[in-house]
C-alpha cells in the first residue's frame, strides 16, 4: 500500500452524479496532477456524502475532514490550491458544521481527546473504503511487510498498552505469553461481551468502526501466531453482530483477512460469535467455554489462556478496545502514543456517563484525569441543580465514589486504591436524590442473579447478602447488619473462583465505607435520608398548592388518589404503593415526601 | 391473568420443523456448534421446548442433559412462547437510576401482569431484561427489538394501549 497525505472522497449518490460529480473527479485528478500532488493525495469514490439535494455535488478531504460543498468543475482548482498546497481551508466552499454525530457521542469537550472514537459517526461502517481511506490498515501493511512478531509484540510493551476489559493487564505480555506457549494451533479472542450495565462504549465502536477492532486483531494473530480468531458478542447488540459481519466479509473480498494477507503468507480469518444473556461469560475462561457450545462456567487459572484456552490450545483474549488501540500506536507511534496518559496507564480511555449527570454519552479521555474533570469539565455536572452524591465506576464488581474522592486521577491503580474499580467504562454519576443503600441493594441484586452457582460462597454467600440489604430497605433492619455484611463480604471475596464472585461485595463495602449514615439511619431510624425505600416514606398531598387538576389521580398505577376536580386530593395511604409517579408528575409541587 | 396458550409443538408442525432441520445443517459442522444452533433457533422459532432439545440433541449426537444444561444456563433461550408483541424493561443500572421501576408498575397497571408474564390473550409478553447499552437515554424500554428511550410513566401508559389498539384493528 502506499501512504498518502491526505484522502479526498467524492460522493457518487446519483443526484451528485446527475450534478456533475463524475467531471468534478475528473477535474480534481487534473488538478492534482498539474500541480504534481497525485502520489500524495488519493481521490476516491464514496457513497453519499452530505445531503445530495441541498450540498451536491460535494467532496470530504481527510484526515482534516474538509467538507467542501455544491462545487462545479470551476471551483475545484482554487480549493486543490489553497488546501493542498497552501494547507488552509478554502471557507466560502465548507459546509457549516453539522449535528452529524447522534446523541450518544456529541462534539468533543475540551479536555477529551478522541483516537478509540475518533472515526465513529464520520465514516461509513458498512464500507471499508471509508476506513481505508482514513489510513486503515496501514497499520496491517506496516506489521506483515516490515516487521517481525517479536517486534510488534515489542512496540506494544513499549507503548505500556494496558487491557480495557477492566483489570489492566499489559497487552503485550499477553502476546508474549501466548507466542511463547509451545503448542499450536493458536486463538485470537476478542471479548465483546460488555455486561456491565451503564457501559456502551465497545457496542458503538463495534457499530461505529468495527474495522479499527478487525485490525488490531490481525496484528495481534500476526503476533502470537493465531490464525483464526473470534468476536464474542453479546445478543443484546444484534446492530454490532451484523455490522461485523458485514465488515468480516468486506475484509475478506479486500484481501485483508483470510488466507495469505496482503501477499504475506499470513493466513488469518474471524468469526463472530453471539452470547445469550449470561453476564458471566464476560469472564474469560467462561467466555471460551461459552464458544464451545457450553454453559458459560469460569474455571480455575492457571492455566492461564495464554496456555490453555479454547479447546485446550493457547489463547489470547483481549477486550473490543484494546485492539482498536493497537492499530493507532503502530501507525502513529509510539512517542505520539506515550505522550498520552499517566505514569503507569498510557493512552486514553473511553467512558459512558450516564446517570444524573447533565451531559450522558460516550467520551474519551487520556488517563490522569480527575474523577471531577470528567463530571463537571466534560459531563456538564448535575443535572437540575442537584448536589452530586456518588459515582459508580467498574460496573457491578466497582464501587461507588464520595464527593471527597472527585479530585482522584483516573487510573487502574488510583480507582482501585479507593475501593473502586476502573473496570470496562461505565461511569454512573448519582445526585442527592440516590439511596446508597437501595444502590448496594440493586447490584446484589443483579450479581445474585448473574452467579453461576459454580462456588457455594458466591452463589449463598451474595443471597445472603441481598436478603440483609432487602431487611434494611423495608425498615426491618438490626442491631448486627453491618457487621455481618462485612463479614459476608470478606468471605465471598475470598473464597470465590472468579472475579465475579470476588468483586461482588464492592459495592456494599464501598458504601459502608463511604455512606456508613445513611445505613445507620435505615436501620436504627427507620428512616431513609434519600427518601426512596418505599417502606420508609410517605406521599402526602398538600392542601394549599394542590389545585385539584386531577393530574395525579389520572397517573396513579393503582388507584389510590381521589379527590373532585378543583378539590384537593387526597392518597389513601394503604393503597399507595410510593412509586412516586404523583410526584413527578404534580405541576404545583402539591406532594410532600416524608 | 396469566394463561400460556396451549399450543402444538414446532416439532409437529411441518414448516417449523423444516426450519429446525435446515438449522442444524447449516451450522452443526461448526466447532462449539451448539451454542450457534440454539441462537438461531431461538430466533428463528422464538422458543426451544424439551422435545426440541431433546431433538437437537439426537440430530446433533450430544446427551439430552448437555443441551437442557445450555438452554436453562442463558437467559436468553426460552423454553415457552412468549406473546405476540414482547415488551422488555431494561433493569441496568443507568435505567434503574433513571426510573425504571416506575415504568413496570405502570405496566402492571394497564395490562394487569408482572414480567415474566403474558396477557391471557397472548398479546403482550412482559419481561425485564440487562442493560441493552442504550444508557444515555434511560430509562429504556425495548418494544419488539425497538428502543424507546427517556420514556415518561404518562407516555409509557398510552404506548401500551397503542399496542392493543394496533391489534383490535389489525
Ligand atoms: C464477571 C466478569 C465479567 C467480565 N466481563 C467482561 C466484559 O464484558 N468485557 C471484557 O472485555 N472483559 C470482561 N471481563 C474481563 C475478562 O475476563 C478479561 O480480563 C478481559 O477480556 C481481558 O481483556 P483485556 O486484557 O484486553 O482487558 C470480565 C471479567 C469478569 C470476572
Ligand atoms: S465466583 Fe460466582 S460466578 Fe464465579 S465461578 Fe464462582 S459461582 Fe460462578
Ligand atoms: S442501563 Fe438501561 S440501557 Fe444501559
Amino acid at each position: 500500500m502506499a501512504y498518502y497525505r491526505s484522502t479526498v472522497l467524492v460522493s457518487m449518490d446519483p443526484v451528485c452524479i446527475e450534478k456533475g460529480a463524475l467531471e468534478i473527479k475528473e477535474q480534481l485528478i487534473k488538478e492534482l496532477a498539474l500541480l504534481k500532488l497525485s502520489e500524495e493525495v488519493q481521490v476516491l469514490d464514496s457513497p453519499r456524502l452530505g445531503d445530495p439535494e441541498t450540498e451536491g455535488p460535494d467532496i470530504l478531504v481527510y484526515p482534516e475532514g474538509s467538507h467542501y460543498i455544491q462545487l462545479s468543475p470551476a471551483t475545484v482548482g482554487p480549493i486543490v490550491l489553497e488546501h493542498f498546497v497552501k494547507g488552509r481551508e478554502l471557507q466560502q466552499y465548507k459546509a457549516q458544521m453539522r449535528d452529524v454525530l447522534d446523541e450518544e457521542l456529541g462534539e468533543p469537550k475540551d479536555k477529551e481527546i478522541r483516537i478509540i472514537l475518533e472515526n465513529i459517526g464520520k465514516i461509513d461502517p458498512r464500507n471499508i473504503e471509508d476506513y481505508i481511506a482514513v489510513d486503515g490498515y496501514q497499520a496491517l501493511a506496516k506489521v506483515l511487510g516490515e516487521m517481525s512478531p517479536e517486534e510488534v509484540i515489542q512496540t506494544i510493551l513499549d507503548s505500556k498498552l494496558r487491557g480495557r476489559g477492566g483489570a489492566g493487564f499489559p497487552t503485550g505480555l499477553k502476546w508474549k505469553f501466548a507466542r511463547q506457549a509451545p503448542d499450536t494451533p493458536k486463538y485470537m479472542i476478542c471479548n465483546a461481551d460488555e455486561g456491565d450495565p451503564g457501559a456502551f462504549m465497545n457496542r458503538k465502536v463495534l457499530e461505529g468502526d468495527p474495522h479499527s477492532v478487525l485490525e488490531g486483531m490481525a496484528i495481534g494473530a500476526y503476533a502470537v501466531g493465531a490464525n483464526q480468531g473470534y468476536v464474542y458478542c453479546r445478543a443484546e447488540y444484534p446492530i454490532a453482530v451484523s455490522t461485523l459481519n458485514t465488515a468480516i466479509e468486506q475484509a475478506r473480498e479486500y484481501g485483508l483477512l483470510g488466507k495469505d494477507i496482503l501477499g504475506s503468507g499470513f493466513d488469518f480469518d474471524i468469526e463472530v460469535r453471539m452470547g445469550a444473556g449470561a453476564f458471566v461469560c464476560g469472564e474469560e475462561t467462561a467466555l471460551m467455554a461459552s464458544i464451545e457450545g457450553g454453559r458459560g462456567e469460569p474455571r480455575a487459572r492457571p492455566p492461564f489462556p495464554a496456555s490453555k484456552g479454547l479447546w485446550g490450545k493457547p489463547t489470547n483474549i483481549n477486550n473490543v478496545e484494546t485492539y482498536a488501540n493497537v492499530p493507532k500506536i503502530i501507525h502513529r507511534g509510539l512517542e505520539w502514543y506515550t505522550s498520552m496518559g499517566s505514569e503507569k496507564s498510557k493512552g486514553t480511555k473511553t467512558f459512558a456517563l450516564a446517570g444524573d449527570v447533565a451531559h450522558t454519552g460516550l467520551i474519551e479521555v487520556p488517563f490522569g484525569l480527575t474523577l471531577r474533570e470528567i463530571i463537571y469539565d466534560i459531563g456538564g455536572g448535575i443535572k437540575g441543580g442537584k448536589a452530586f452524591k456518588a459515582v459508580q465506576t467498574g460496573g457491578p464488581m466497582g464501587g461507588c465514589l464520595p464527593a471527597s474522592d472527585l479530585d482522584l486521577p483516573v487510573d487502574y491503580e488510583t480507582l482501585g486504591a479507593a475501593g473502586s474499580i476502573m473496570g470496562s467504562g461505565g461511569m454512573i454519576v448519582m445526585d442527592e436524590g440516590t439511596c446508597m443503600v437501595d444502590i448496594a441493594r440493586f447490584f446484589m441484586e443483579f450479581t445474585q442473579d448473574e452467579s453461576c452457582g459454580k462456588c457455594v460462597p458466591c452463589r449463598v454467600g451474595t443471597r445472603r447478602l441481598l436478603e440483609i440489604l432487602e431487611k434494611i430497605c423495608a425498615g426491618n433492619g438490626e442491631e448486627g447488619d453491618i457487621e455481618e455484611l462485612e463479614e459476608l463480604s470478606e468471605q465471598i471475596r475470598k473464597n470465590s473462583l472468579c472475579g465475579l464472585g470476588q468483586g461482588a461485595p464492592n459495592p456494599v463495602l464501598s458504601t459502608l465505607n463511604h455512606f456508613m449514615d445513611e445505613y445507620k439511619a435505615h436501620i436504627y431510624e427507620k428512616r431513609c435520608p434519600a427518601k426512596v425505600c418505599r417502606a420508609l416514606i410517605k406521599y402526602e398531598i398538600i392542601d394549599g398548592p394542590c389545585t385539584g387538576c386531577t393530574v395525579c389521580a389520572r397517573n396513579c398505577p393503582v388507584g389510590a388518589i381521589t379527590g373532585e376536580r378543583k378539590q384537593t386530593h387526597i392518597i389513601d395511604q394503604d393503597i399507595c404503593i410510593k412509586c412516586g409517579i404523583c410526584y413527578q408528575v404534580c405541576q404545583f409541587d402539591a406532594i410532600n415526601v416524608s | 391473568m396469566t394463561t400460556t396458550p396451549k399450543q402444538p409443538d414446532p416439532l409437529d408442525n411441518p414448516q417449523m420443523k423444516q426450519i429446525i432441520d435446515n438449522t442444524i445443517a447449516e451450522f452443526s459442522e461448526q466447532n462449539g456448534a451448539l451454542m450457534v444452533v440454539l441462537n438461531h433457533l431461538q430466533e428463528r422459532i422464538g422458543y426451544i421446548t424439551k422435545p426440541m432439545q431433546a431433538y437437537i440433541a439426537r440430530k446433533m449426537n450430544v446427551p439430552v442433559s448437555k443441551v437442557h444444561g445450555v438452554v436453562s444456563f442463558y437467559s436468553f433461550f426460552t423454553t415457552e412462547p412468549r406473546g405476540k408483541h414482547v415488551v422488555k424493561f431494561c433493569i441496568g443500572t443507568a435505567c434503574y437510576v433513571g426510573g425504571v421501576s416506575q415504568l413496570i408498575d405502570k405496566a402492571k397497571q394497564v395490562l394487569g401482569i408482572e414480567p415474566g408474564q403474558t396477557t391471557s390473550d397472548g398479546l403482550i409478553t412482559l419481561e425485564v431484561c440487562r442493560c441493552v447499552g442504550a444508557c444515555s437515554q434511560a430509562p429504556v424500554v425495548v418494544i419488539d427489538d425497538q428502543n424507546h428511550g427517556r420514556v415518561k410513566p404518562s407516555q409509557f401508559g398510552r404506548m401500551l394501549t397503542d399496542i392493543q389498539k394496533s391489534e383490535v384493528v389489525a
